[in-house]
């Protein structure tokens, strides 16, 4: 796939509806990455993949423990809830142990800039901008790992 | 009467204490002191464990040194053994494990969040079971009735953001620098509370639970919008915050027996306008409020002794092998609370 391909998410529904739907594409290894603007529903979107591999409860905000593990058998698959917004060095990223976390499952991590350079390089990148009240646009980098899984649906 | 070595490095703090069952604090230790004023959390976030590793032993030897006490002096080792970030929670069980199998002393798995439940009791000799807790900081917001050691109801969650989070997020929108409770405490002193239309999330809704991501993204529009002054936002969402907590309170208030006390614990308690409405609610209630000091509220070490204290006097100690879990509420049995798309 080249270049970065756009969708519209109208509603606070839809945005969980396309999380479920990422959900059902999800497999160990994958990272998929959320920028956007404090507000713009990365925590939303995030809750919509949980819940679409089995997560039943809060999802509450990761920003202050900076990684919510979610395990079987709650979840079909192991996925890490990741929000850089508190971390100032990249260099600490190695303490959250997050390599491991991917040999054995998922990451889905908010706020990927924080990460560093190439911390991205290889996930679904995905990056929300309001366009309204609840409306959005959202921009995703596909990598190889994920063009014969896209789109969802 | 029980000495307790405490250590506690589940998040952004290291910290060590020597509490004992008479509720005597006999010292206490943060890492990193000369920061002490960080009501909300979240300034400079320690996670490294290594960091909390190269600073525990120097800790505990530290409040050894001033308790002029030894590890023969203490009846039992309680540390953090979580919820919290996986790799600093192990430093400080690690830590307490090791010292419990060279001293042959009991070791103690302390939930973070039993240290702030039950960290009232430790200032307050009169506070008996049972009481309402409402427990607000950077990483919580719950309403627990607390019926005794180990014996927690929650009756309410956050289903997002934490309240002190949303502190801390909007003091970085308005460009109000950190720690954020009290930069916005600061600001909203200029203010107007009126001034800013904002929303009360989930307030009057008949589930019992908390939302503050919704007013986050309305402080994030009316900054954009350039029609307030920061100090009017600023107020108008410390408003909006009390309210909620209000309305929640009180919401869980009318549904339980009548409990004698009502209490605070977590960082967000630092807050002037939120311990007001706390004292008024009580007040309206009839029921007495407790809040420890402002440095017992935060992330510490006496709260993971006290409550070591409380669970050695109850018979309640753990095997060297139990594991460090990141998550880990303090109700089990609570319902899963169904965040999906709630609104106000």
């Amino acid at each position: 796939m080249t270049g970065p391909v756009t969708m519209s998410i109208a509603s606070v529904a839809d945005m969980l509806t396309f999380g479920r739907q990422l959900a059902a594409q999800i497999r160990r290894g994958d990272m998929i990455a959320l920028s956007g603007n404090l507000g713009s529903g990365k925590t939303v979107l995030a809750r919509g993949v949980l819940e679409g591999l089995g997560h039943q409860g809060e999802v509450s905000s990761p920003s202050y423990a900076l990684v919510h593990p979610y395990d079987p058998p709650h979840v079909r698959l192991p996925i890490s809830h990741v929000d850089l917004y508190r971390l100032d060095d990249p260099a600490a990223l190695i303490e959250l142990g997050l390599d491991e976390a991917r040999t054995y499952g998922a990451l889905m991590v908010e706020w990927p800039e924080r990460g560093g350079p190439g911390f991205v390089a290889d996930a679904l990148h995905i990056t929300i901008e309001p366009e309204g009240p609840d409306a959005r646009r959202l921009t995703v980098a596909v990598p190889r790992s994920w063009e014969t899984r896209w789109p969802p649906r | 009467m029980a000495v307790i070595l405490g250590l506690e490095s589940s998040c952004d703090e290291t910290a060590a204490a020597l509490v004992d069952s008479d509720r005597t604090i006999i010292a206490h230790k943060l890492a990193g002191q000369e920061e002490h004023h960080r009501p909300y959390g979240g300034v400079v976030p320690e996670i490294a464990a290594r960091a909390h590793a190269e600073k525990m032993t120097p800790l505990v030897e530290s409040v050894f040194a001033d308790a002029g006490m030894t590890l023969a002096d203490v009846d039992a080792i309680a540390a953090t053994a979580g919820p919290g970030l996986i790799g600093g929670v192990m430093v400080g069980l690690v830590t307490g494990k090791a010292l419990a199998l060279a001293t042959g002393k009991p070791l103690i798995a302390v939930n973070h969040l039993e240290g702030h439940a039950l960290s009232p009791r430790l200032v307050d000799a009169d506070l008996g079971f049972p009481y309402l807790l409402l427990l607000v900081s950077g990483g919580h917001c719950q309403i627990l009735r607390v019926d005794g050691v180990g014996r927690y109801a929650r009756l309410a969650t956050t289903i997002d953001d934490a309240a002190g989070e949303a502190f801390d997020k909007t003091a970085k929108l308005l460009g109000l620098g950190f720690p954020g409770g009290p930069a916005v405490e600061a600001a909203a002193r200029q203010g107007d509370s009126a001034a800013v239309p904002l929303p009360r999330p989930l307030a009057g809704s008949k589930e019992p639970h908390f939302s503050f991501a919704g007013l986050k993204s309305a402080v994030l529009r009316a900054s954009d919008s350039g029609q307030y002054a920061p100090q009017d936002i600023a107020a108008s969402f410390q408003q909006a915050v009390v309210d909620c907590l209000r309305d929640r309170l009180n919401h869980a208030l009318d549904r339980t027996d009548r409990l004698p006390a009502l209490v605070v614990a977590g960082g967000v308690a630092a807050n002037g306008a939120v311990r007001a409405m706390l004292q008024d609610v009580a007040a309206q209630r009839d029921m007495r409020f407790v809040a420890p000091p402002l440095w017992l509220c935060t992330d510490n070490a006496a709260m993971i002794g006290w409550a070591g204290a409380e669970r050695f006097a109850a018979g309640l100690t753990d095997p060297l092998d139990i594991p460090a879990r990141p998550r880990w509420p303090l109700d089990d049995q609570a319902p899963p609370v169904r965040g999906a798309g709630v609104k106000g």
